[in-house]
Formats: C-alpha cells, structure tokens, sequence
C-alpha cells in the first residue's frame, strides 16, 4: 500500500452466545436441527405472543462487559429496529439502541508492523439473531428456516481506530479467544457464531476528517477478513486515485476470487425508526450481581499469557501460542499437573510438544484440541521417559504416534512393545562403533586424514545399525575417541 | 410541528402502506395534529427528570435458560401459504 494512505477500519462483531434456549423464547438454539423444528410461537411473530428475557443471556453479556473492562449498564433498555425481510417475521429486530448493556471497553492488540496497541470498544448490545434465506433449491423461491430466528447474540462496535488489515485480523482473533476463555460463545465459525463486519475507508495521510466508508459483511474466517480488508483498500485507492468517489455501500466478500462486490442495496436500508419496545421492561443490573459475576471471571489471554512467561520462562512465541485458545492453554497445564509439577525445562518440553508434534496431528487429522487422540496425561508420561533419557527424541515421535493410533494407552507399554528403549550401556555402544569402523576402512581414511565432515556418516551408520536406540551425543562422543586415537 | 407531504410518502413506503395521492395530504393533515397534540408535553418542566424507558416504574423479569419448547412445526406450517420440506416459501429475494 503506498504509504500516502492511511487506513481506518471500525469492525462490528456478531457473537453468538451459547445458551441453551433463544433469547425470548424457550426454543432450543442447537445447530443443524431439521428447519423450522425450533422456531416457536414467539420466534415467529405470532400475534399476541410476549418475548421473555433469558437470564443467561444478560450474565454472559455482563460478563463479556467486565472481561473489556467495559461499563455494564445498571438500566439498559431493548429497542425495535425496523426492516423487512422474510427471515425477519416480525418486521423489526429486537436489539439495543439507547442504553446498550455494553458500552467503553477495549482490547490490546499487537501486530508485527504496529506493535501493541489499545483499540476501543464503543458498545456492545444484545439483538436477536435472524432466521436464514435459502436462496438455492427452492426454483426461482426462497426457502426461510427460522430456527436460528431468536439466537441471541452480542455485537460488538470497535472505534474506528483499526489501522491495517493486519490488526483486524489481530483484533478479531482476540476478541474470539476472548469470548472462548468467557465460555460465552462456542467460537465456531463456520456455523457462524462468530461473524465480522468490516467498516473500511481510506484518507490522505494528514487528513482529519474520515474517508467515505464501505460495510463488507459476514466475514467468517480470519484470513477471508484480512483479505476482504487488503482488497478494500487497495479498491478504494484506485478508485480516488483515478478520480471517482468511494460510495457508501454493503459489499460482500466471494473468497474465490478474493475480491468484494457491492450488495443490492435493500432501498432504505439505514431508515431503521428504531424505538423501546413497549414488550420489554429495562433490564436492571446490581452491583451486587455485578461484583458476584467479577469475582468468577476466569484467568483471561494476556494474564495466562504473562504468567506462562513469568513464572514458567516460556518464550513469547511459545506463550503466545499456547495461550492462544482457552483448550489449549488448559490442556497444557494438564500435561505439567499430570508430569508431577512445572519446571520450566519440563513446561518447554511440553511447550515443544504441544505447539509441534500435537498441533502436526490435530492439524492432519483435524481436530480440535478437546478431541485430541492423546491426552494429557499420556503426553506427560512420555515426556517422562524423555526427561530421564529412556527415549530419544526421534524413538519419542514413534511413541508419540503410537499413542495417537491407539496402540497402547501409556507411553511407557509403547516403549517396551516396541523396543525403543535408548541404549544408555557404553559397552553396547563401543561394540556397535568398532564395527562401522571395520566394515567402513575408506571413511576412517577419510576422517584420519583430516576430512571430519565424514564424521557424521559414520555417526550415522551407527545409529542405524542400533535401530536409532542409541544416543547420538554418545556414539559421536565414542567414535571421536576411537578415530582420534 | 407539521409533516410535509414528502414526509408522509417516506414513511409509507417505509411501513409498506400504499397510499393513493388523495391520502397523502389527508394524512399529512392528521398526523400534524397528532404531533401538535404530543407537543404541548414540550411545556412540562423536565430538568432533574430522569427519562423512562417504559411507562410502568418495573424492572425485566428473567427466565431460566432451559428449552421448554416443542416443535409444532405441522401446526404452524398448516396456515402458511407455501412450505417445503419443511422450510417456508417466499418469492424470492436475492441479495
């Protein structure tokens, strides 16, 4: 991006709360049920019905207020927003205009090109979720499923202070690992509940007053963000820099070209005559209520973050990772619990494991780290072995993948089965040494006379010839004394 | 404070009513009234005043999160013009 521009990103995030039933309605909010099976009287708009208020719904959303160290509304108040649609029955969308439950809150992000930096969060409101268009199948007609009619859910504003697409993606990954550690939201975004709306515009560097802005909406993977975004701005640079006007507009990502397009614009779209429900009373919140729902908050990202590298001497990388959802972090400090306690050898060790060989097999096999095929305490058993030399590192692999196919239920039934024990008798050893150097004269010649790289083939054919059981730091150490000698 | 003729075509179209031309001014006219009636609140003394949200002086009651649905998805699709396969049908809109 040329660097006469400047970026100014806000994003609007829908998160999806995981309760069991609707926000108004005692409806089930499970997904994939059969269409319309969960769509209740309520959820329908029928005349007469009353929406009532889930009580979980406000503790998750007060919650989340307290985790962006935000103000939580002592009176907050539910709004009609007006539109029509077919997947909305009633005409309007219970949501929050005046007095949202949420307001003023940040998140820290950080981002290699801009470092660390605060974004502010200007509310966060409850609404209902709408029902789902089913635009393909149907001949010419659209099908309308309402079971996700009345999911709750929270969006939530940023400033408009993002300044890359980088630090979108940054700010979004944060705020769903967030939501994951809260146990808010089951964070699963191809279900969508989890979905970014991205404001972009661009301006002259120096500039005060903001560019025109585009809304690409339903961006429901990171990457797809940060490519919607890097499009848009590109897009829009083009189009002020070849004289035209940026039109304020809904644009729609299409990640197979990588490209947004602009959306049919619905006529009147942003005439919502929001109003207070006259169905709804103010939703009151304690301080007491308030003080009970902070003193359950859960250790969040940056603490957790902090404290692996603290106290446990991770590196930042390493820290970052693990911390990066709330699965992982704990499935980590299972493995160091199950190990007998923390050192910070042994929680780099883990650290290792966990972010390699783990991550390499969860990735393969997709999985989340929940359904891990090995679980912590067999990761802590053989790291076990690793630590007191039983194994070495290539034999612990095998073991690794032993336990991830179910072989055994313990490392150490692996090790035994499999005869990976590591050969820690020096005799052994010696013995294996002077035969490579007996059926090897040429190489021997080689190293003797002064060529040492062969060294390390020699090494080799040792190792090979003890089917990787012996420890190569002894076998180099060992031949090096024969040659030498 | 009166609505305009413009005001009135807007918010029609809006609420999806159709109104023939005759309708516009006449309800331009009622409407007026109706906010000119509203106005005279404008005369009350407000300061200190905390505004309601609602007319009763209550406060939400909660309900338990737990399914206490069941799916009459028959009862409700029976007086629906058009269904399939359990989904409702609409003439089709395209984003």
């Amino acid at each position: 991006m040329s660097t006469a521009w400047e970026t100014v990103i806000g994003l609007e995030v829908h998160i999806q709360l995981n309760t069991q039933s609707k926000i108004f309605s005692g409806s089930s909010t499970a997904y994939g049920a059969a269409a319309n099976s969960q769509a209740s009287a309520v959820d329908l708009g029928m005349p007469g019905v009353l929406p009532v208020i889930n009580a979980e719904v406000i503790r998750k959303a007060a919650l989340f207020g307290l985790a962006i160290d935000a103000a939580v509304a002592p009176q907050s108040i539910f709004a009609r927003k007006h539109y029509f649609y077919p997947d909305l029955p009633k005409g309007y969308q219970i949501s929050q205009y005046e007095l949202p439950i949420v307001s003023g809150g940040h998140l820290d992000v950080e981002t290699a090109a801009l470092g660390k930096r605060r974004i502010g969060i200007t509310r966060a409101h409850l609404e209902e979720d709408a029902g789902k268009s089913l635009h393909e199948d149907y001949a010419g007609q659209t099908g309308i499923d309402l079971n996700r009619a009345g999911t709750p859910l929270i969006e939530c504003v940023s400033e408009p202070e993002i300044a890359s697409a980088a630090e979108a993606a940054a700010y979004a990954r944060k705020l769903h690992a967030l939501v994951c550690y809260l146990g808010i939201c089951d964070g699963n975004m191809q279900e969508g509940s989890f979905r970014v709306d991205a404001n972009v515009s661009v301006r002259r560097r120096g500039e005060t007053t903001f560019g025109t802005r585009t809304e690409t909406k339903n961006l429901n993977s990171f990457r797809f963000l940060e490519k919607a975004i890097e499009y848009e701005i590109e897009r829009q640079i083009d189009v002020i820099e070849g004289g035209g006007q940026i039109v304020q507009e809904t644009r729609l990502y299409d990640p197979d070209t990588g490209e947004t397009r602009a959306m049919r614009s619905k006529e009147e779209a942003h005439d919502y005559r929001y109003f207070p429900d006259p169905d709804l009373l103010p939703v009151v919140i304690e301080p007491a209520f308030l003080d009970e729902l902070k003193s359950g908050l859960p250790e969040l990202p940056d603490a957790r973050r902090a404290r692996f590298e603290q106290t446990l001497a991770l590196d930042a990388d390493s820290a970052a990772l693990l911390t990066s959802t709330r699965a992982t972090a704990d499935y980590f400090e299972a493995v160091l619990a199950s190990a007998g306690g923390a050192t910070p050898e042994r929680a780099r060790l883990a650290a290792n494991w966990i972010n390699g060989e783990l991550a390499a097999a969860l990735n393969r096999d997709d999985l989340a780290i929940q359904a891990s095929r090995v679980a912590p305490a067999q990761l802590a058993g053989l790291l076990l072995r690793i630590e007191d030399n039983t194994v070495s590192g290539n034999a612990a692999k095998s073991v690794f993948e032993g336990l991830w196919q179910g072989e055994a239920d313990a490392a150490d039934a692996i090790i035994e089965a499999r005869g990976l024990k590591q050969i820690t008798d020096s005799s052994a050893i010696e013995q294996f040494v002077d035969e490579v150097i007996e059926s090897n004269p040429e190489q021997v010649e080689q190293y003797r006379s002064g060529k040492t790289k062969v060294l390390g083939f020699l090494v080799g054919q040792v190792m090979k010839a003890s089917k990787g059981k012996a420890k190569p730091q002894d076998v180099s150490r060992l031949m090096q004394e024969k040659l030498d000698t | 404070m009166s609505l305009s003729e413009s005001d009135v075509a807007k918010v029609a179209q809006l609420a999806k009513l159709k109104l023939n031309e005759s309708q516009v001014p006449e309800y331009a006219a009622e409407l007026s009234g109706i906010l000119e009636m509203v106005e005279t609140l404008d005369s009350a003394e407000t300061d200190g005043v905390t505004p309601m949200a609602h007319p009763l002086d209550l406060s939400a009651r909660l309900r338990a999160d737990s399914v206490t649905e069941t799916d009459h998805r028959d009862a409700f699709q029976a007086i629906a013009p058009k269904v399939e396969d359990g989904v409702y049908l609409v003439p089709r809109v395209i984003e």
